[in-house]
């Protein structure tokens, strides 16, 4: 189990107050907290090394170019990944599946193909590909969710055929916080000579990850859900597929050599990592990295579960709150979709930050998802590391002060 | 008083739990629909326009406190008045709402409006109060612009 009083201790930010009272972060699903490492660790690269990388053959640039290339070291072994040069960095989680659908997808994806979405896709795992298929001709196809939130697998298993090109699902739900069966489905995807990419925005920072297990052939995933800073998104796929995609952004630091009239790519990875990178960020991500895998993820897994399942109780407990997804926190992460009778969701979450409570309101980038829920949007409450069953506490009761706020609507 | 009760004031909580002028209107003159993506504010307006006067007003609203109880006070503010004078009225309110201070002048008829300055400290829900009053800004000038055609 976390030792949660000592972590908080490692985060600055959990010491101020909002609106007179202390900080409750629920918002963790838009992005986590950072821990004071990381800020240290941007803050020493650029007092101490600051310098570009892949080119200086001075002492700073040396260092720079070191701390960069042990992130993507770090990052290989946390997601349980052979080889360090199939992992690229990008800006974000959009980025990188913009680049495989760009990149992988246009030279793959032809006329009456599939594309395999589920219905509770982010906008960014959606969006790109609706582009695409209406560029190629190609099909979107939406797995179907079962009442309580799951993909349903034996529509999967009819779905997915020998038209499917590429499953692209979520790793965990951002809304509904169902951890999504990925090697279930990869196999299903393999069996069809389909490829499948997993967005593991929500799944990467919240448990244990492995891409071999989940046999998956892109794993698309951002820094800053991770107690990381924003601005690293990560791509990994199988390097033979990575080895065979056209370049993504070209231009400066993805050559080997360049003539006037042609250009040879660089290798991998940077043949996909055009121009001067993010390096800050990118350096700062392996103390997020280091500090997870301190914590270790299946103890944050298991806070999260006890975190959930505390949550889903006390919500169960009010009239009036419904709550979207998986009823068993083990069937889901700690992200917790609601409503409140007919409290809008922007409401909530404006009386509960006067409480100094942080929560997320609307349509979490899934507007076709609310549309299949009926509602125009919901309130969300995320956990992570640092969460404590006081603050969910706190968080229940000012739900009820919403409520009186709001004119008693629950309870009239 | 706490930032809430700034907020969420007796007028307000009034119009948000009884809507004026909610509904749709069967054959209006014109219809426009607005909507605010951040929240998903939903806002369909009717109006009736005879002789460049807003004669009936309907709206068909889904959102937050903030965005009904802005739309049922604007209704009430605006029904029966002339094209123009609708106009003024949004120009009125919008300045209260955006301008350099929210001690704008507001005649009796438009006193309940005051209720809403309390929005300004929140900026994220300015835009809630402002789509009913945008929505009808692009009804008045479809309204203006459909009179044109012979």
């Amino acid at each position: 189990m976390l030792d949660v009083a000592k972590i908080r201790q490692d985060f600055p930010v959990l010491e101020r107050r909002v609106n007179g009272k202390p900080l409750i972060y629920l918002d963790n699903a838009a992005t986590s907290q950072k821990p004071a490492c990381v800020i240290d660790s941007l803050a020493s690269y650029y007092r101490e090394y600051n310098a570009n990388i892949h080119r200086g053959l001075h002492t700073l640039s040396e260092e720079a170019t070191s701390a960069y290339e042990e992130t993507r070291e770090k990052v290989r072994e946390f997601i349980g990944a052979a080889e360090s040069r199939s992992i690229v960095f990008t800006r974000n989680t959009t980025e990188a599946i913009n680049l495989i659908a760009y990149s992988w997808g246009r030279a793959n994806i032809l006329a009456g193909d599939e594309i395999v979405l589920s219905a509770m896709e982010h906008h960014s795992n959606l969006v790109p590909w609706q582009l695409l298929a209406a560029e190629r001709d190609a099909r979107l196809v939406y797995l179907e969710l079962t009442a309580d939130g799951q993909i349903d697998m034996e529509l999967a298993a009819r779905l997915i055929s020998t038209k499917t090109k590429l499953v692209a699902v979520t790793m965990m739900s951002n809304v509904l916080g169902t951890v999504t069966p990925v090697s279930e489905l990869a196999r299903l995807a393999h069996n069809q000579g389909a490829l499948i990419l997993v967005d593991g925005a929500q799944g990467v920072p919240h448990m244990p990850t492995s891409v071999a297990r989940m046999d998956c052939d892109f794993l698309v995933f951002s820094l800053h859900k991770m107690l990381g800073p924003t601005g690293v998104g990560v791509l990994w796929a199988r390097p033979e597929i990575l080895e065979a995609m056209p370049p993504f952004l070209s231009g400066g630091d993805m050559i080997s050599s360049v003539w006037r009239d042609r250009v040879k790519f660089n290798e991998l990875p940077w043949r996909f990592e055009a121009g001067t990178p993010n390096i800050a960020d990118v350096i700062a991500s392996s103390a997020a990295i280091d500090y997870l895998r301190t914590l270790g993820m299946e103890n944050v897994r298991a806070h999260e579960i006890e975190m959930a399942k505390y949550a889903l109780a006390g919500l169960q407990e009010i009239p009036g709150v419904t709550v979207y997804g998986p009823q068993d926190a083990t069937a889901r992460g700690a992200v917790i979709s609601f409503n409140f009778s007919e409290v809008h969701p922007h409401d909530i979450g404006q009386i509960l930050n006067d409480g100094g409570i942080a929560i997320r309101a609307g349509h979490h980038c899934c507007q076709p998802l609310m549309r299949d829920l009926k509602v125009a949007g919901t309130a969300r409450a995320s956990f992570y590391v640092y969460n404590t069953k006081e603050e969910v506490d706190a968080f229940l009761d000012a739900l009820k002060e919403a409520d009186k706020v709001m004119g008693h609507v629950a309870c009239r | 008083m706490s930032l809430a009760d700034d907020l969420y004031r007796e007028t307000i909580l009034d119009h948000y739990h009884h809507p004026r002028n909610s509904g749709t209107i069967e054959h209006p003159t014109v219809r426009t629909e607005g909507v605010n993506p951040l929240c998903g504010d939903e806002i369909t307006l009717y109006m009736t326009v005879d002789n460049d006067a807003i004669s009936d007003i309907k709206l068909d609203a889904h959102g937050c406190s903030i965005n009904m109880a802005s739309g049922s006070m604007m209704s009430e503010a605006v029904k029966g008045q002339s094209l123009e004078h609708a106009q003024e009225v949004v120009r009125t309110f919008k300045e209260m709402m955006l301008g350099p201070s929210p001690d704008v002048f507001l005649p009796e008829e438009l006193e309940d409006l005051e209720a809403l300055q309390g929005v300004r400290k929140y900026p994220v829900r300015i835009k809630c109060a402002l789509l009913p009053w945008n929505t009808l800004l692009e009804a008045i000038e479809k309204a203006r612009a459909g009179s044109k055609i012979p």
